[in-house]
């Protein structure tokens, strides 16, 4: 097919995703070091007054979460669309200047967020704490990406748009839509806002933000990745387009609905709440449709597994994403969330969802697409790309298991009572309980981290060198399990 | 009619926009149309390069030329 088109090929503009994926890279350090600061900080208290205010546990938290999910988050979104988009229409990105502007408009708004937040800036909203300021500025860069990505699509050589595209699309629609909506704010000075909703309709206009930030920031972006950089990876076709097709449908209409879960046995009406948990059960088939096909496309190619620690990256987090959409519409349960809520199952639960999925399949998109755009055959080091995975998956485990541990533990502490009705433990004592945990939780990040770190390194040495390190050497053909 | 009589409808309505879609993608008609649109992420590489499922021993080894795309899969791990 299209051998016509495949004899000419466009020239791609590979620049921005050049820049995108290298800060992909730094982002993540920057934001998982201070994850484990933050972890640190739970275990030994004494680091909150490394810099007081600025390095309090209050402060850093949102400087955490705002790095991880859209500066290291956002930049592979943002390179990997724009290198999917172009190579699966086959041609340039369109925009001109509002490429560039994309690019390092996102990372002077990721500047700003690292700035502001430390200071005390924020408008409490939980993922979408950034003052109004920075909220114009994000809508501007959105709609600019959205003016790239759609234009290309429109300028398209091919007939079809390839299904990773359309994932693309809903993401950066919705995306726009919940910003917009829901950083709509009263400005009383230059850096404090208040939300323009009030009281149950503002939390529940928060939570149809956040939860979808979830659903159409950390997973259709993502599902995209894995739509083209898997089956690019392993070789062969996505195990079923069809079944991706009714993916993509159900998942964009069910998981609009899903927000209430996070406000159970609040002051949302009870109906909001069950329609919250309704909809997240349902969420389950096609969140594991997804992942299905996903891991069939593997079907008859499963050796590649053995050798190429990529394509392990790539499948393992369709597993670990198949694991946190088992357990999430599980807590959304009403009853489940009476032990779940405001524990730490639900910290470890994210995690599972953000190392387990959206950094790995990163890191594994990052590992096919850094020789790609820097003109090499390979990573320099395979073996490192191996150890790397190591780390990751040991690091995610180590991370989720302590949490659940804790969460559970600190979830039935909390609801014990004595046979008088007064409380069996005082908050104090479910905390001292979970410093086990918070280690090993210090102990998985931090491993992750160093991963990270070695990553890093790999790629600059993929960058700056011709060769790679292990030429000659049979060490890198045949990696083991 | 009571208003919630037709949110009722909505969900019958969602009921019906799933099967249409599953109808819609599993038509038989349409399974050629999307077995070469499953083909896009290998389309736009040179054609003898090509990686489908035909030739699926050996695949990893390719000629590298100077442009940026030839070097599209990592070689020399198989």
């Amino acid at each position: 097919m299209s051998d016509a088109l495949a004899t000419q090929q466009p020239a791609y503009n590979y620049k921005v995703v050049r820049q995108f994926a290298i800060m992909t890279i730094v982002w993540g350090i920057v934001g998982m070091a201070v994850g484990v600061l933050l972890a640190a900080q739970l275990m030994w208290p004494e680091l909150n007054d490394i810099f007081q205010p600025f390095s309090h546990f209050g402060r850093l938290r949102p400087l955490h979460t705002n790095a991880v999910i859209f500066a290291f988050g956002g930049c592979a979104l943002f390179a990997s669309s724009y290198y999917i988009v172009q190579r699966t229409c086959q041609v340039k990105l369109f925009g001109g200047f509002l490429i560039p502007f994309t690019f390092w408009g996102w990372q002077i708004i990721i500047l700003a967020a690292a700035i502001t937040l430390p200071l005390g800036m924020t408008s409490a909203k939980e993922y979408a704490e950034l003052e109004w300021p920075i909220d114009i500025a994000i809508t501007l860069v959105w709609v600019a990406y959205g003016v790239v990505f759609f234009g290309t699509l429109v300028t398209r050589k091919t007939s079809h748009i390839y299904v990773a595209n359309w994932f693309f699309g809903a993401f950066i629609l919705t995306v726009a839509l919940l910003h917009v909506v829901n950083s709509m704010a009263v400005p009383v000075s230059m850096f404090k806002s208040y939300s323009a909703y009030a009281g149950a309709m503002d939390a529940m206009i928060q939570w149809w933000y956040g939860h979808n930030a979830v659903g159409f920031f950390l997973t259709a972006g993502f599902l995209g990745m894995m739509y083209y950089f898997v089956p690019k990876q392993a070789g062969r076709p996505v195990y079923s387009y069809q079944l991706s097709i009714v993916h993509f449908w159900a998942l964009v209409a069910i998981y609009i609905w899903a927000g209430p879960h996070h406000l159970h046995y609040s002051a949302l009406p009870d109906w909001a709440q069950s329609l919250g948990m309704v909809m997240s059960l349902v969420l389950l088939a096609p969140s594991w449709g997804g992942m299905i096909n996903g891991i069939m496309t593997l079907s008859g190619a499963w050796d590649k597994l053995r050798t190429d620690p990529t394509l392990r990256f790539l499948v393992v987090s369709l597993s670990f994403y198949g694991m946190s959409t088992f357990e999430g519409p599980m807590m959304s349960i009403k009853t489940v969330n009476a032990l779940s809520h405001n524990t730490d199952w639900t910290i470890g639960h994210v995690h599972s969802g953000a190392l387990g999925w959206v950094a790995m399949i990163s890191i594994g998109a990052l590992y096919h697409l850094i020789p790609v755009l820097f003109n090499r055959a390979q990573m320099w080091s395979v073996k490192l790309v191996n150890i790397h995975f190591w780390l990751s998956t040991i690091g995610t485990v180590l991370y989720i298991a302590s949490m659940w541990v804790n969460g559970i533990m600190q979830g039935l502490m909390w609801r014990a009572f004595n046979a008088d009705g007064t409380l069996t433990y005082s908050f104090a004592e479910s905390v001292e309980a979970s410093y086990p945990g918070y280690f090993v939780r210090f102990l998985g990040g931090f491993i992750f981290l160093v991963g990270m770190l070695i990553m890093a390194y790999n790629t600059y040495k993929t960058v700056a060198e011709e060769k790679p390190a292990e030429e000659d050497s049979t060490a890198a053909d045949a990696q083991p399990a | 009619m009571d208003i919630n009589t037709l949110r009722s409808f909505a969900v019958v309505l969602v009921a019906v926009a799933f099967v249409v879609v599953c109808w819609w993608a599993f038509s038989p008609k349409r399974k050629r149309q999307f077995e070469e649109a499953a083909q896009l992420p290998f389309a736009d590489e040179p054609a003898d390069e090509q990686k489908t499922e035909q030739n699926e021993t050996n695949e990893q080894k390719e000629t590298e030329g100077d442009n940026l795309q030839s070097a599209d899969h990592k070689r020399g791990q198989g």
